[in-house]
């Protein structure tokens, strides 16, 4: 309650805030430690690791021994493990707090999960090891990639891609190889306007030109205008659904046909698959193939920004064209496809169009995700879909008299607000954003999808109780009535409590500083 | 269950406040011919125990690299990472926090950046480092179509030494934009010489140093011929250990050097998730693949870090981005920034001079076994050798034997005639009775 009322009175009192009332001798605040960088930090002589001597002298190096200083900065393993800590406490992160940021499902990350993880068997496991001593592993593989396909109602799966961006990239590459298989790759992909920045910039590293089809009003795509766009160049769609407004595209059914009917295929994004996990299957709707996030529906962690994992599955006509490796059952075990000329041998039919990654993809998510899949059973991941949309839409109903649902309930598993509530009073929907963070809330999705105007995407997830999303709903009510009170100062000074405040963005990319450097040359290049 | 904080009571509250009846008129945008009635046919869910029992049993039909004689690289490199790393990357501030889109409350995350972005600057003796890559093949794929960005030429001429995956990578994104590749024949010998394949029409040549087969060569030669001509040097490096003992790509002359960077803090995880690195010159940042932390400071002031030079990217400039990634390989990031604050400069020498020791002894004992060869003249921590018979059946003989020998190169490169060959990688994990075990088992299937 008194962070709340500081913040209130530091917006009142202008940009100082009462954060600078003490003043202390050390620069800390309390357990907000300023820290310098590693490389401010190192004293000759100091070592964190104790490695044996070394007694050969027969060096095989060719004369390429490197020479002069590197420049890493030498501590002790406490200074190390302090410093990393001390970072670690400037991060908000799921497991500190409500983390409502759409289309990223930030969901609670199972411990179990970590610790299956890191089983030697599976972590202390080489790629190229004989396949005669990795069969768990590959059974590990092929297991995933069962409940992948079951819980989708797609038959086949390529594993390897490592984040949904990636998977993109492999979905638009096996449409394009079956095209280029009947003769013509064809010349452009329909994506929508609300689309993640992904989808075009994938469509153009695949060959393609991009071409947008727009939104209706009630923030699903425009069917006539993309029934208008069809012929045969196109090659496909890419379409999210649940889409980036959270909404269900209700004429999915109709799209797909549309789009088969000019022999072009459907690519879906799945990275909002978490609203209907268990509960409808995207095989049913027509879509030929599609990426999966294993760091968003099926909750391996987001660390900081990866490692992600998107394993793409897709129709029995599309899976000839899906990329090596893959891996394959027969009596004597499991076997892995790794070559063409592996694929040649196995006489399975598939002509794979390469390989996306080194290696098999990305083991260390797979147990993960396994791991949670298991844990929640068919039962459990249907219920993960409906409490997510049940979240999203308590948040909806709590809030939709005090700021501005972009469209009507319901929606799927995030609702998307936009800044018509905050009209006139002064406040941006970044300022809202980062008056939220003085409330001790990571703030939504902002400013996207791009269609709506001052965006604020919303996903709680089913990992939040109903007492967290009160606390959660009051909060933000009372931030709405604050703005329209008139009280701009207090939000365009946040934050005001976080380890920072709002930060210089335009500097940065003006003057890039993209590395440490050592005193002097930094300034020269000022 | 144990994940979902819901009671029946709160549900039905929930619906109650919503204003709908059950939780299925929340899905009424859905065909309903598309609901399904029931759960789909998967199990039930399980509780700790069970789901732990399952896979721990999947696990222990592995042979773990640490339980047996090992020498297995090949692009993944079994190392020891101290005890803290795994400690401070389960922080759940840093596990489970995302992309730091809101910078106020990501400074651990971004300071952690830029720290990284630091060290892969001075290991790869470049002026700049992105945020990493997904792994070093694709860091190998993006920076060839960086080359072709910058030269605004298409055709990219690859090494025969540098990994048969990271070249399929490169070939596979090529193809779909019209680049064209020219390849060179694996080699084995490390003889090849790339001059005579550059012209005024090369965008790049990638080489990897060590190469695939372990060679080890000064590139300054190249990097001259391939600016005289207006192409690019991109360098490869699977095993980031060896910049603590071998010359840096960026003093040879390279433009771009991208790296695998598992080997410091990350396990083997049987091929993923890894670390892509990559560092080029200042002046070519822009046309960079990518995220980028930079410095700069608050409202009050005090230094801080962000995301920058975001128009790169494809949140931003969508079809006109440099790469659609977006989600990259932060915590592999994390654990490699903390391992080698841990190592130091000191300790980063020794170790990379440890890992080189390790494989000359390695080399010297197998090459006292009759019929077996070693083909390199230079190597850093891996090798490869020549045996009187096909590599891929001595390997299996020796796993069976309880010795995870080498990778016998045939399986990378089928019908490439070098069945006979086996690489073979020795690191500071590796011991004298590993060495000697390998040895005899070898000495033994051979005769």
């Amino acid at each position: 309650m008194s962070a709340r009322s500081q913040a209130h009175s530091a917006g009142r009192g202008g940009d100082g805030g009462t954060r600078d009332v003490v003043q202390t001798h050390s620069g800390h605040r309390g357990l907000q430690m300023e820290e310098p960088l590693i490389f401010e930090m190192g004293s000759p002589g100091r070592t964190g690791v104790d490695l044996p001597p070394v007694t050969t002298t027969t060096g095989k190096l060719g004369g390429l021994q490197r020479r002069g200083e590197i420049g890493l900065p030498a501590l002790s393993e406490p200074q190390v493990v302090r410093h990393y800590v001390r970072l670690s406490q400037k991060n908000y992160a799921i497991d500190s707090g409500l983390y409502p940021l759409g289309s990223c499902t930030m969901k609670h990350n199972p411990r179990l999960n970590e610790k299956i993880a890191r089983l030697p068997g599976f972590s202390d496991v080489h790629p190229l090891q004989p396949q005669s001593t990795v069969q768990g592993a590959l059974e590990l593989i092929d297991t995933v990639a069962h409940w992948l396909k079951t819980l989708t109602g797609l038959p086949a799966i390529a594993m390897s891609p490592a984040a949904g961006a990636h998977g993109e990239l492999c979905g638009m590459m096996t449409i394009r190889s079956a095209h280029e298989a009947r003769g013509n790759a064809r010349k452009r992909i329909l994506v929508p306007d609300s689309a993640h920045g992904t989808n075009p910039a994938t469509a153009v590293l695949c060959g393609y030109a991009v071409d947008p089809v727009p939104s209706l009003p009630n923030g699903r795509i425009d069917l006539a205008a993309l029934k208008a766009k069809l012929d045969d160049d196109v090659a496909g769609i890419m379409l999210t659904n649940p889409n980036t407004c959270g909404l269900f595209e209700n004429e999915i059914i109709e799209v797909a046909e549309a789009v088969h009917a000019v022999g072009a295929y459907f690519y879906c994004d799945g990275a909002n698959f978490n609203a209907i996990v268990g509960k409808v299957r995207p095989g049913d709707l027509g879509i030929d193939i599609m990426h999966l996030n294993l760091h968003k529906t099926f909750s391996t962690p987001h660390g900081g920004g990866g490692p992600g994992s998107g394993p793409v599955v897709m129709t029995a006509e599309l899976a000839p064209y899906a990329p090596l490796p893959y891996v394959v059952a027969g009596p004597d075990g499991f076997r892995l496809i790794e070559t063409p000329a592996d694929q040649e041998a196995a006489g399975d039919g598939g002509h794979a169009y390469g390989r996306m990654k080194s290696f098999h993809g990305q083991m260390g998510m797979f147990v993960r995700a396994l791991a949670y899949m298991m844990s929640h059973g068919a039962d459990g991941l249907r219920q993960v879909a409906e409490d997510a949309v049940l979240n999203a839409n308590y948040v909806l109903a709590r809030l939709e008299d005090v700021m501005t649902p972009a469209y009507p309930g319901p929606c799927m598993h995030e609702v998307l607000f936009d800044d018509t509530f905050l009209k006139d009073t002064g406040v941006t929907t970044l300022d809202f954003a980062k008056a939220m963070i003085d409330e001790g809330f990571h703030p939504m999705t902002v400013y996207f999808p791009l269609i709506v105007h001052g965006a604020m995407l919303t996903e709680p997830t089913e990992s939040e109780s109903k007492e967290s999303m009160d606390v959660f709903i009051d909060t933000l009510r009372a931030l709405a009535a604050d703005a329209k009170a008139g009280n701009a100062a207090r939000f365009a000074g946040a934050p005001y409590l976080a380890p920072r405040r709002r930060l210089d963005e335009t500097r940065a990319a003006r003057n890039p500083r993209l590395r440490w450097t050592p005193e002097a040359p930094a300034e020269a290049a000022e | 269950m144990r994940y979902l904080p819901h009671t029946a009571q709160d549900r039905r509250a929930m619906l109650q406040t919503i204003g709908v009846n059950s939780v299925d008129d929340l899905f009424v945008d859905v065909p309903r011919s598309a609901v399904l009635a029931k759960p789909v046919d998967l199990p039930d869910h399980a509780g700790e125990l069970a789901v732990e029992r399952t896979l721990s049993k999947m696990a222990a039909r592995n042979v773990a690299a640490g339980t047996v004689p090992f020498f297995v690289g090949g692009g993944a490199y079994r190392h020891h990472v101290p005890a803290a790393v795994d400690h401070l990357i389960q922080r759940s501030e840093f596990l489970t926090a995302y992309t730091p889109y809101q910078p106020e409350i990501s400074q651990g995350t971004l300071q952690v950046l830029f720290e990284f972005q630091t060290q892969v600057a001075l290991l790869t003796g470049m002026e700049v480092a992105n945020a990493s890559m997904y792994d070093g093949a694709t860091a190998c794929a993006e920076a060839v179509l960086m080359a072709n960005r910058l030269t605004r030429r298409r055709r990219a001429v690859l090494s025969g030494g540098l990994h048969p995956q990271y070249r399929a990578v490169v070939e596979t994104q090529s193809r779909f934009l019209d680049g064209e590749i020219v390849a060179a024949a694996p080699d084995a010998t490390g003889e090849e010489d790339l001059l005579a394949l550059i012209d005024d029409e090369t965008a790049c040549v990638v080489v990897q140093n060590p190469t695939f087969f372990g060679h080890l060569h000064d590139l300054r030669k190249l990097a001259e011929v391939c600016h005289a001509n207006g192409a690019l040097l991109v360098v490869a490096v699977t095993e980031t250990v060896s910049l603590g003992a071998v010359t840096s790509p960026g003093a040879m002359g390279a433009d771009i050097v991208v790296g695998e960077g598992q080997s410091l803090g990350n396990a083997l995880n049987f091929g993923g998730p890894y670390l892509g690195l990559f560092a080029t010159r200042e002046k070519f940042v822009r046309q960079m693949p990518g995220r980028l932390c930079g410095e700069t400071v608050d409202a009050d002031g005090r230094r801080g870090f962000v995301l920058t030079l975001s128009t790169r990217e494809q949140h931003i400039r969508r079809e006109k981005a440099t790469s659609n990634i977006c989600t990259n390989s932060g915590l592999c990031s994390l654990a490699f920034t903390i391992h080698l604050s841990l190592l130091g400069e000191d300790g980063f020498r020794q170790l990379a001079a440890l890992n080189h020791a390790r494989a000359c002894e390695a080399a010297a004992r197998l090459a006292q076994i009759p019929g077996v060869s070693v083909l390199n003249n230079s190597f850093f921590n891996e090798f490869t050798v020549r045996l009187p018979r096909a590599a891929a059946g001595v390997v299996d003989t020796l796993a069976e034997r309880g010795v995870l020998a080498g990778i016998p190169v045939s399986r990378l490169l089928p019908a490439a005639g070098l069945d006979d060959l086996m690489l073979v990688a020795a690191t500071e994990t590796t011991t004298e009775e590993d060495v000697a075990a390998f040895g005899d088992a070898l000495a033994e299937v051979l005769r």
